[in-house]
């Protein structure tokens, strides 16, 4: 029982350094982000975006390539490539003069246009990017479906019809209460001049109506004018009147 | 008073987890080891170990789809949405008032339901082929949130605001 010394072997703690520094050290890899499928109608054209996250800052020998299997094919054709800041693109293939170079390397996008969509376009392609010294890491596919007309997508339309029904309830709401408002303004400006017009004759409704609490004062009032006054507003407050108050 | 207030909450409350339940859980036809719902076909394998769901997709049937979800998700919402008025026009309504904005979006969400559950049943033939079915609990839940709701925006109606 020697007093001091730690009796942990160092080994361990060694395998740990060690496995830490092998795992955690900087993950030298690209990513590429590609879409999952796109849709296009024949003859129309259609974007293939490609972009990509890399460890490393980009740099001038960075290449892109695209290549193309057709749908039940085996073989990938290459048709497009980019390095050291010139595309070069298809001449003699398939895609021969179809594909336009839309990607920017600074801004980590490496996207093709292919023009004028065929039928036998349907197939999947593969982004593939590298950034040199990060040059180990995983493409990404897109599947490209060509329609005669592109359908509407389906979360589209369940999202349309959901958004246009709340659309219009909250609009018939919000027009009830638009009216609701200015009606009671014109109640309000009614009442206005009919107290204007009493002040001579009687004293105590106006002060009686304002004693019985702020809440919908305006109807209380005009209750209490409709018994006194034989204004036109008369038949105006009992039609407010009956279809608003609650029989208590 | 309060226990009032607590009860009418407590059904609003039921009502919106029927609706989400119903919505989401995958039961509302049943038949030999596959159950359909809104939004996939899933089979499990005579083992009853293996879920295979497929999610509807979306360009191939005709579909009375859109209506069916569209509406149960609009109930939802809905329902969600007279909640949180109720608790708007509590602290806000005059004294006598009436609920009526609550009362309304609630029967709206009924009104939803039923809509919902009633295309279902007439249009399920053309989803799924199989023959034998049964319908599944989640297709009674949605029936059953339909009184309810309806049952609750009365309620709401017709309660009025005290102090």
């Amino acid at each position: 029982m020697a007093p001091g010394a730690p009796s942990s072997s160092p080994s361990p703690v060694l395998a740990v350094l060690l496995f830490s520094s092998l795992v955690l050290s900087p993950a030298q890899a690209i990513v590429v982000y590609t879409d999952r499928e796109v849709h296009g109608a024949v003859g129309s054209r259609v974007t293939l975006h490609c972009s990509f996250w890399s460890s490393e800052w980009v740099s001038d020998d960075i290449s892109f390539t695209w290549r193309y299997q057709p749908e039940g094919g085996r073989d990938a054709i290459s048709i497009f490539h980019y390095a050291k800041g010139q595309p070069y693109i298809d001449e003699v293939g398939t895609f021969k003069e179809r594909i336009q170079w839309v990607g920017d390397p600074r801004w980590k996008d490496g996207s093709i246009v292919i023009h004028n969509l065929d039928y036998s376009d349907n197939g999947t392609f593969t982004c593939d990017v590298k950034n040199p010294p990060d040059i180990v890491g995983k493409t990404s596919q897109v599947t490209l479906y060509v329609f005669e007309k592109v359908p509407t997508r389906y979360g589209v339309v369940l999202g349309a019809v959901i958004g246009g029904v709340l659309g219009v309830v909250l609009l018939l709401l919000l027009l009830f209460y638009v009216v609701r408002y200015c009606w009671l303004r014109r109640q309000a400006a009614l009442q206005r001049r009919l107290s204007a017009m009493e002040k001579g004759k009687l004293h105590k409704p106006g002060k009686d109506a304002s004693k019985r609490g702020r809440q919908t004062p305006v109807l209380y009032a005009m209750l209490d004018h409709s018994r006194s006054t034989k204004a036109v507003s008369e038949k105006k407050a009992k039609g407010l009147g009956e279809s608003r108050k609650d029989k208590k | 008073m309060l226990l009032l207030l607590l009860s009418i909450i407590v059904l609003h409350v039921a009502v919106l987890v029927l609706l989400f339940v119903s919505t989401i859980v995958s039961q509302w036809i049943v038949g030999n080891g596959h159950a359909t719902d809104l939004w996939q076909n899933c089979s499990t394998s005579s083992s009853g170990n293996v879920h295979h769901c497929f999610s509807s997709s979306p360009n191939a049937l005709p579909r009375p789809w859109p209506s069916v979800q569209a509406t149960m998700i609009l109930s939802i919402i809905f329902s969600i949405l007279s909640l949180f008025l109720f608790f708007c026009q509590l602290f806000t309504l005059t004294k006598g008032g009436r609920f009526y904005i609550t009362g309304i979006f609630q029967i709206l969400a009924g009104l939803c339901v039923m809509s919902a559950a009633a295309i279902y049943t007439v249009r399920h033939p053309e989803w799924h082929l199989n023959s034998d079915y049964s319908y599944g609990f989640a297709y009674i839940l949605a029936w059953v949130a339909f009184p309810l709701a309806l049952l609750s925006g009365v309620i709401y109606v017709i309660l009025r605001k005290r102090e």
